[in-house]
């Protein structure tokens, strides 16, 4: 009798121990997902991390030309090159992102000495993909090398603590990666390229309506995490903006593996279309057991389905997902074509989002530095907020009066294995 | 009809796993919390087998159940032999298997890393088939089969093998077990072994179901197969089974006539009335024991 109550009593402070649990890897996740942002899935494929060679000096004479030409204050003339600090997570966690954001950088640092006029000295750190590492690189980069201007954190979460760094020492920072809400709230000296998921979603749900002709549709999210139950916060108000019905709302926890009790009352609710918030990977799970159980319609995903990895692990099951981005490699403007073949010529892989993101952010920062025909941080600042209307990779660039991005977003669908521009 | 399907699909595989750790409890009164371990590390093992060396997928699952009885040995080695003179030798086994859990998690980061890992498509025959208006694949049904051939293959072992009339009298009584000629700790290691390759077994069959390998894989299905065994009354087999299925179907209609946000609420609370009813469980018989 006696070892059946310690059994119990075991088991009680089992499960607190399994909850407790639960908890750190909560909070590990959200780490990770505030990165994807408008951006690439949470999860890190082992083939984007491949070597990140240096960009080689004929590689980017060749582009450096078009590449350049739309920059503002093209007369400028300085005599001392710029000094600019680039903080990316190049280990841990997020390196898969940021070694692709340094090679972007590295490749538009270039292309602009190239150039000639003003140059740049770039002084790059590694955050480690942790907010105190990356404080510290913020300060050596403005007490020690007293750089103008700031590109990164890779990461939202280190950008809350390395942020306000620069902001107290009135030097710019420009977030190319960083979508959390909130970040650019924290000062006037901090400025981000990177798109929001809100701005994306709502551009996704129009550009599904034109196409597709949607009027109901089932949407499923995971309704315990932020980033998830925020997308659909978003969604959701995207949805009634377009007078698109909701059929039901099914949701999920984060963990879970099996969606196929929600998927069915989804399916039997007959939509036109199944929404879904999800991380990248509940995406992948959710896209092959909605093909298991034959429900034939598009899935319009949030931020968790922007991944070539999402194809990879989806298979067949993943055509026709759309899904909204900041930018996408079938882009066929001339400054999205020259920027990804030097990219290519230079690191041998294909860029991403992240790399678009960070070879913009390098050619915004020349252009408030040429607009301002100064290496001084506060006349950066003030150049930096005014840029409007900016030819960049991402398309015409603006700066909102919160210093966020402003410009189109692309949406995307998945065919033949591949991420193609929606009715393009 | 198809919730029905989807239902008793999940809680054959809660009860799989359910099973092997009902199984310790039931025979040696341990709770072996490195089951999810042996879980996941299951489902790792079957990967490798048929991705890195190409073995076809029966025998790798095999092989699977193989790593998980050998690792079965080792947990009773490591994390209950040592302790087995003890006076608090419950308390002492639950917190040293719940270190191993997380020595093995360890290891299999280090291993495996920590992306997520999936069958390639062509590893299993893609067929299904429509019954009553649910949509069925092979694998399903492939999966179902061998959960109910491995639950009757253990009722029968413990029912009617010599390894099964041992252990019963393990349950009974150790010390009286070892006077009338009984291997006591090889008994403890078969049972360790028995339970830990069901346990490989239900990682390796979770991974097929839903395509899906990770590290973590373990931790959510631990809190579940904890609360099957308890529903289905600690120590039985067939209630485990019987368990895992109420909390599969539960958390499905949960779903279907309440609402998603609500299902682990709604399966845990009619747990918790279930065993307001029953306070051994379903199959329990308080102090009488099936195995």
């Amino acid at each position: 009798m006696r070892s059946r109550h310690t059994a119990a009593i075991a088991l009680a402070a089992i499960l607190v121990i399994t909850a407790c649990g639960g908890d750190g890897e909560e909070s590990a996740t959200e780490d990770a997902t505030t990165v994807t942002g408008a951006a690439a899935s949470a999860e890190p494929t082992g083939d984007a991390t491949a070597a990140s060679a240096e960009p080689t000096g004929d590689a980017t004479g060749e582009v450096s030309a078009g590449a350049t030409a739309g920059a503002t204050g093209g007369d400028c003339t300085l005599d001392e090159p710029v000094p600019v600090g680039v903080v990316f997570s190049l280990t841990e966690g997020a390196a898969v992102y940021g070694q692709s954001q340094e090679a972007a950088v590295r490749l538009a640092a270039d292309e602009l000495n190239a150039a000639g006029g003003v140059t740049y000295e770039l002084v790059i750190e590694d955050d480690a993909s942790d907010p105190s590492p990356g404080i510290t690189a913020f300060e050596k980069l403005i007490n020690q090398d007293g750089v103008s201007a700031i590109i990164g954190p890779t990461l939202s979460n280190t950008a809350f603590s390395t942020d306000p760094v620069a902001q107290n020492a009135e030097v710019v920072v420009l977030g190319v990666s960083n979508t959390a809400e909130g970040v650019t709230e924290m000062g006037d000296f901090v400025f981000r390229d990177s798109l929001t998921e809100g701005q994306v979603i709502p551009q996704t749900i129009e550009a599904s309506k034109e196409e597709l002709g949607l009027e109901r549709v089932a949407v499923l999210y995971g309704d315990d995490d932020a980033f998830t139950e925020s997308g659909y916060q978003v969604f959701a108000q995207a949805l009634a903006d377009n007078d698109i019905e909701i059929t039901t709302e099914q949701t999920f926890a984060k963990g879970d593996t099996d969606f196929s009790a929600q998927l069915t009352e989804a399916g039997n609710t007959d939509p036109d279309a199944l929404v879904v918030s999800a991380l990248a990977e509940e995406a992948a799970l959710i896209l092959t057991q909605a093909a298991d159980l034959g429900l034939d319609i598009p899935v319009i995903g949030g931020n968790g389905f922007n991944s070539p990895a999402l194809i990879d692990n989806a298979g067949d099951a993943a055509e026709g997902v759309i899904v909204g981005a900041a930018w996408n490699s079938a882009a066929d403007d001339q400054i999205s074509q020259d920027f990804k073949a030097a990219y290519e010529e230079a690191t041998g892989n294909a860029p991403d989002q992240f790399a678009a993101q960070a070879y913009t952010g390098m050619k915004l920062v020349d252009a408030a530095v040429r607009s301002a025909c100064s290496s001084d941080p506060t006349a950066i600042r003030d150049a930096m907020a005014g840029l409007s209307g900016m030819p960049t990779a991402l398309g015409e660039f603006s700066f909102t009066e919160s210093r966020d991005a402003d410009h189109p977003a692309v949406v995307q669908v998945v065919e033949g294995g591949e991420f193609t521009v929606l009715g393009g | 009809m198809q919730q029905v399907v989807n239902g008793v699909f999940l809680g054959a595989i809660y009860g799989l796993f359910a099973m092997g750790y009902t199984l310790v409890f039931g025979v040696l009164d341990l709770l072996n919390l490195a089951h999810s371990a042996v879980f996941m590390l299951g489902a790792f093992v079957g990967w490798e087998l048929v991705v890195a060396l190409g073995w076809p997928l029966w025998l790798a699952v095999v092989g699977a159940i193989a790593a998980g009885a050998l690792l079965g040995i080792l947990i009773e080695r490591f994390a209950f032999a040592p302790l087995r003179q003890r006076p608090d030798t419950h308390f002492a086994g639950l917190i040293s298997s719940i270190a191993l859990a997380i020595v093995l998690g360890a290891i299999a980061l280090g291993l495996f890393g920590p992306n997520t890992r999936r069958f390639p498509p062509d590893t299993f025959p893609e067929g299904r088939f429509e019954f009553a208006g649910a949509s069925i694949s092979v694998l399903q049904v492939v999966i179902l089969v061998v959960c109910l051939v491995l639950m009757l293959g253990l009722q029968w072992l413990v029912r009617s093998s010599r390894l099964g009339k041992a252990m019963r009298a393990v349950a009974e009584d150790p010390r009286a077990a070892r006077l009338m000629g009984v291997n006591v700790s090889g008994v403890t290691m078969a049972t360790f072994a028995l339970s830990s390759a069901l346990g490989a077994a239900a990682g390796v069959l979770f991974a097929l179901a839903f395509n899906s390998i990770q590290t973590e894989m373990g931790l959510a299905i631990e809190l579940k197969g904890l609360a099957v065994i308890v529903v289905g009354g600690m120590g039985s087999i067939r209630g485990a089974m019987l368990g895992g299925l109420v909390l599969g179907l539960t958390e499905v209609f949960a779903i279907v006539w309440i609402s998603s946000s609500w299902r682990d609420a709604v399966a845990f609370g009619l747990l918790f009335l279930i065993l307001l009813v029953r306070p051994n469980g379903l199959l329990g018989r308080g102090s009488v024991r099936e195995v």
